[in-house]
This record gives C-alpha cells, structure tokens and sequence, in this order.
C-alpha cells in the first residue's frame, strides 16, 4: 500500500474504531468469554506460583527470591500469546457468512480490517495483564519498577499481540478453518513457552534452551516485562526488545493484509 | 435511451484452478451483458451457470481473467474504490452479523460507506420501518428468522443509497410465504428507491415478476437476452402437453410421437417419459385433433394440458435442459 492520503488514513482509522466496537459489543454479549478471558490467567498463575515456588532455592536461579514477582510476566506474555492466537477467528466467522464478502465489497480498507482485529485483541491483553498483576499483587507479590515498569510491560504484551494476532489473521485467511487456529496455539504457541523464561529462568535450562529463546520473541516480551519491573531496570535491553517486537509486529500485520488477496482470488 | 448503462460486461472469462493434473475449471466463459439505468435485470440460470461470479467481479470482490466490466461507469477494475462507494452488494449468504442487532449492522453498513452517524441511525430506522423491521429492530440477528435476516441483508444493500445493488439469489432458501414477501418488498423498493438492481435466481417465477430484462446464463455464457415477453414470444405457440397412459411401454409412446408428428400445425414434438411435449401457434384448437388422432391409433390419455409459453419453455429451448431438472442437480452437487 503506497502512501495514504491524510482523508484516506482518518477513514481507516474511522473504521478500525467502528470494528473494533462491533467486536467489543459481541465479546459483552457473552458473559462467559469475560469469565474465561480473567479466571483463565488467574488460575495459571496462582497455581504455576504455588507448583514451582520453590525453584527460586535451586542454586543459581537468578530471579530474585519471590517466585510470584519472577512468574507475574510470564503469565502475563502467556495470556497474551493464548488469546491472540485467537483473533482470527472473527474472520472465520465473517467468511462463513457473507460478511467478509461484504466488507471487501465495501469502502472498508484492508488495513482497517486488520487494525480492527488487532485493537480489540489488544484491548483484551490490556485488561488481562491488569488482572494478572493486580491478582499478584493481592497475593504479595511487589513489584519495584512501580508504574513504569507495568506501563512497559503493558507495551510488551501488546506487541505480542500484534505479533500473534496478525499471525492468526492471517491464517484465518489463508486456510478459513478454525481448526488452524487451534493449530497455532497447540503447535507453536507451547514450544515457544517452553522455550523461554516465562515460568524457569534459562540459566537453569540447557544451554540450547537459552539459545533458541534468544530468537523467540515470545521471550523478548518476557525480558523486556521482567526487566522493566525491577529495581533498576536495563533500560537498553528493554529498548532492543521492544524494538524487535514492534518491528516483527509491523512485519506480521503487513503480512496478514497481503493474505487478503489469496483470500480474493479464491472466493 | 442513449444513456450510459448502468452496467456493462464484455466478453468476462473466469476460470479457477481445478484439481491437480485437471485442466482449470471455467465459470464464465466470454460473458456479455448490459442494463439500463433505473430497471431491474435478472440474470437466470441453474447452480454454476456462473450468475454469483459475474457479480462478484462486478462488486470488486473478484477480477475476471480477460474482458472488461464497468458499473456506474466506472470501470471495475481499475477504480474499485469508486465502484464500491456506488454499489450494494447482498451476497448469496447472509451479509449480517448475528451478535449484533438488526439497527447496529445497519448503521455500522452506513458508517463503513461514510455515512456521519446521526444519518446513518436515521437511514437505519427509515429501513427497518420499511422492511417491517421496526419491532425487532434492537434484538440481536441471531434470533431472526430466515425471513426476517434476508430481508435485514437487503437493508444493508440499501443502507448508502446506492446507484445500483447486487443481490445474488435473494430468495433462495426462504419458505414460499417469505418469498412472496420479499418480492412484493423488492417490488416496492425498486419503485422508492429508482436504482438499478441485478439480481440472480435459479427461480424463473421470481425473474419474471421481478425483472424487466433478464439474461439466460448456461455455462458461463448468455444463450438469451431480452424481456420475459420478447423471450416467451420468442417461442410463438403454446405448449401442447399429453400425458399418455400408464400401462403404455416404450414401443407404444413412439408410436404415439409418430401419429402426433404427422398432424399438421403441430412442431417440436419429444417425449419425456410418458409424457408428450408439442408447440402449435393455437393450443386450444389443436388439442382435440390431437387427443382424435391417438383415439384413433388406440392409445389411451391420463391427461392433457395447453399452456401459454413460460420461462421454463425459454430455458429449455435455449439450454436443451429443463431448469427445474438442472436446478435439482445444482443443489445435489
């Protein structure tokens, strides 16, 4: 897409808002989407904090003492990486009736679809990562980069939405099945868990571990959270990954806009 | 009228990928066609005659392979942007959102289309009024009924004023009462509305109460093109039907096809089965030499019948298959 006249970027911008809204309408009709959305990440970290509490005594972990405080953002970036391997499903939806048919027949910008898909997930990962951190917080945990480091690691969570949201889309679009989404979050979402710090420092893993999870940007959204809530953060680091993951996260909606055409020139 | 159609088609060719090794399969196959502005155009063929790929690619959700389309004037594919702003399209499935209310995906439709809010929400409860709509107006889609959701779809066509709506098979799948009132509401809305509507239909009844032109589309080719009237007179005659008796085998209904064929005045005369199609330019006074004639040969009648031409008459002259027959098939494929 060249570049976009100012009218042309207010409309797409213009109707995002209006998409995301009739997204957040139908997410308000179900109650039992809110329940699942909080208790979910509730549940993984208070049971995970109390499963692996005791790690933080394995010689050479170096998380700090509160397991709860080393755990909170990994549950955090988990939560964000689950859900948003779930935002193409709004898609399938679309495509099985004729709404997908109609909105491309409409003015409605490509970038606006996307857009769309991704404000509400990330609205979603916005209001998780509050729950989780405030569940945490009731259950002890203290975090000393203060607000600062919540509004960072807020940041982080959001651009692993995009990231994995975008993927979803674009999926969505390519295959038109739901099971393909279930693809995503059983297939990669888990190894790149594993395959990071969310809930095990990796200086205790084997080496090959700490190696691929420095290329795992699921691990880049742990490190720059972790990093930013404590006492004197690494500001650098924390930059580089946000960096990388607003870069990969520009790269992965661009992505997911070009699979509009594979989905055109099939209908 | 020397004025620029509303819509134009020339010579669209479409062909999708097949299985592998398979040569590619084609939908439309040089496809021509051209509506005036301000009428209502049916395009009317069985499942796969390719009526919902012509309008997708006139809606910019699809390009043709090679000819050239323009709509408004505009031509399809170079100006989509344009195109869209002047078209509704009402896609063959459902085009709502059933988490949403009937009034919510109006306004979203003509908010989408540019619409500022305040005319969008007056639009909006301008159409449910119309469509008798009004009473459901702020409940959810999913609890429409069939009825209700289509003609809540043709709503959205509307919601922008568009210069000409799209409506791929409007009908199809609503119960005979639903049908009924949804033409008497297209109808309507044709008259307030004064656009130009293209619409599909496996139907002839709904083409020929609905359109005032209409094409006949058979493999991805108009076979004809004209009013339902030209087409229907096209045939000159009536349809002269017999049906013969039961216990008659194959060697008596030849028979019976050869007696009836030596009548004069009568032409294209077939047997399906038992049962013996003829033209003859006055039905009415042909019918007792015929039913004399198989008197006289001994074969028996269960019944016989004179019709004024139909569409289905038309069809079958110009595809050599019955519609009902194809449209059967379609849906079993």
């Amino acid at each position: 897409m060249s570049a976009l006249a100012p009218s042309a970027l207010t409309a797409s911008l213009g109707h995002t808002v209006l998409l995301t809204a009739r997204q957040l309408r139908a997410f308000a009709r179900v109650p039992a989407y809110l329940v699942m959305n909080l208790v979910q990440p509730m549940i993984w970290l208070l049971l995970f904090g109390q499963l692996f509490r005791s790690v933080v005594q394995i010689p050479g972990f170096g998380g700090g003492d509160d397991f709860l405080v080393f755990l909170t953002p990994g549950i955090v970036m988990m939560t964000a990486m689950f859900g948003s391997a779930w935002t193409g499903t709004t898609y399938i939806q679309d495509m099985d009736r004729g709404v997908m048919d109609r909105l491309l027949t409409s003015p409605a910008r490509r970038g606006a679809l996307i857009g769309a898909t991704l404000l509400y997930q990330a609205i979603l990962t916005v209001v998780q990562t509050l729950v989780v951190v405030g569940v945490a917080w009731l259950a002890g945990a203290r975090f000393a980069g203060g607000l600062p480091g919540i509004l960072v690691l807020v940041l982080a969570a959001v651009l692993l939405t995009v990231i994995f949201g975008a993927l979803s889309d674009a999926v969505a679009l390519l295959t038109r099945q739901q099971t393909a989404l279930i693809g995503i979050s059983q297939i990669l979402s888990f190894p790149l868990m594993f395959l990071s710090s969310a809930i095990m420092d990796t200086r205790l893993a084997p080496e090959w571990v700490a190696g691929i999870a420095r290329y795992n940007p699921f691990e880049w959204a742990v490190a720059a959270g972790r990093g930013a809530l404590q006492r004197s953060p690494d500001w650098a680091a924390i930059w580089g990954h946000l960096g990388l993951l607003a870069a990969l996260g520009i790269v992965m909606a661009a992505l997911a806009t070009s699979a509009f055409r594979v989905y055109r020139r099939s209908v | 009228m020397t004025s620029t159609p509303a819509i134009r088609a020339d010579g669209l060719r479409k062909t999708y990928p097949a299985r592998r090794g398979a040569p590619r399969l084609v939908a439309l196959d040089g496809l021509t066609f051209s509506v005036e502005a301000g009428t209502i155009f049916a395009l009317l063929g069985p499942n796969g005659a390719g009526k919902s790929t012509t309008v997708k690619i006139l809606t910019t959700l699809s390009h043709a392979d090679s000819g050239t389309a323009e709509v408004a004037g505009i031509d399809v594919r170079r100006h989509p942007e344009r195109v869209r702003r002047a078209v509704g399209f009402v896609a063959q499935k459902p085009v709502t959102d059933p988490m949403d209310t009937g009034r919510e995906n109006l306004v979203l439709a003509g908010r989408l289309q540019g619409m500022p809010g305040p005319a969008a929400r007056e639009r909006a409860a301008e159409l449910l009024d119309r469509f008798s709509l009004a009473p459901a107006a702020d409940r959810l889609v999913k609890t429409y009924s069939g009825g209700m959701a289509r003609k809540l779809d043709v709503a959205i066509g509307l919601m922008h004023r568009p210069q000409v709506l799209f409506l791929d098979e409007p009908t199809t799948g609503l119960d005979p009462e639903a049908r009924a009132d949804m033409w008497a509401e297209l109808e309507s809305m044709a008259r307030v509305e004064q656009m130009t509507v293209l619409l599909t239909t496996h139907y002839l009844d709904e083409a020929d109460r609905l359109a005032s032109r209409l094409a006949i589309v058979d493999y991805g080719r108009v076979v004809a093109e004209g009013t339902p009237d030209d087409l229907k007179n096209g045939l000159r005659g009536d349809a002269v039907v017999v049906e013969l008796a039961p216990q008659l085998d194959a060697e008596g209904v030849s028979g019976a096809v050869r007696v009836v064929s030596a009548l004069p005045g009568l032409t294209e005369v077939a047997a399906e089965g038992r049962v013996l199609r003829s033209r003859a330019e006055s039905g009415a006074a042909t019918l007792p030499r015929v039913l004399a004639a198989l008197e006289d040969a001994g074969v028996a009648v269960s019944s016989a019948t004179v019709a004024r031409p139909s569409l289905d008459d038309v069809y079958l002259r110009h595809t050599g298959r019955s519609l009902a027959t194809q449209t059967l098939e379609g849906a079993r494929a």
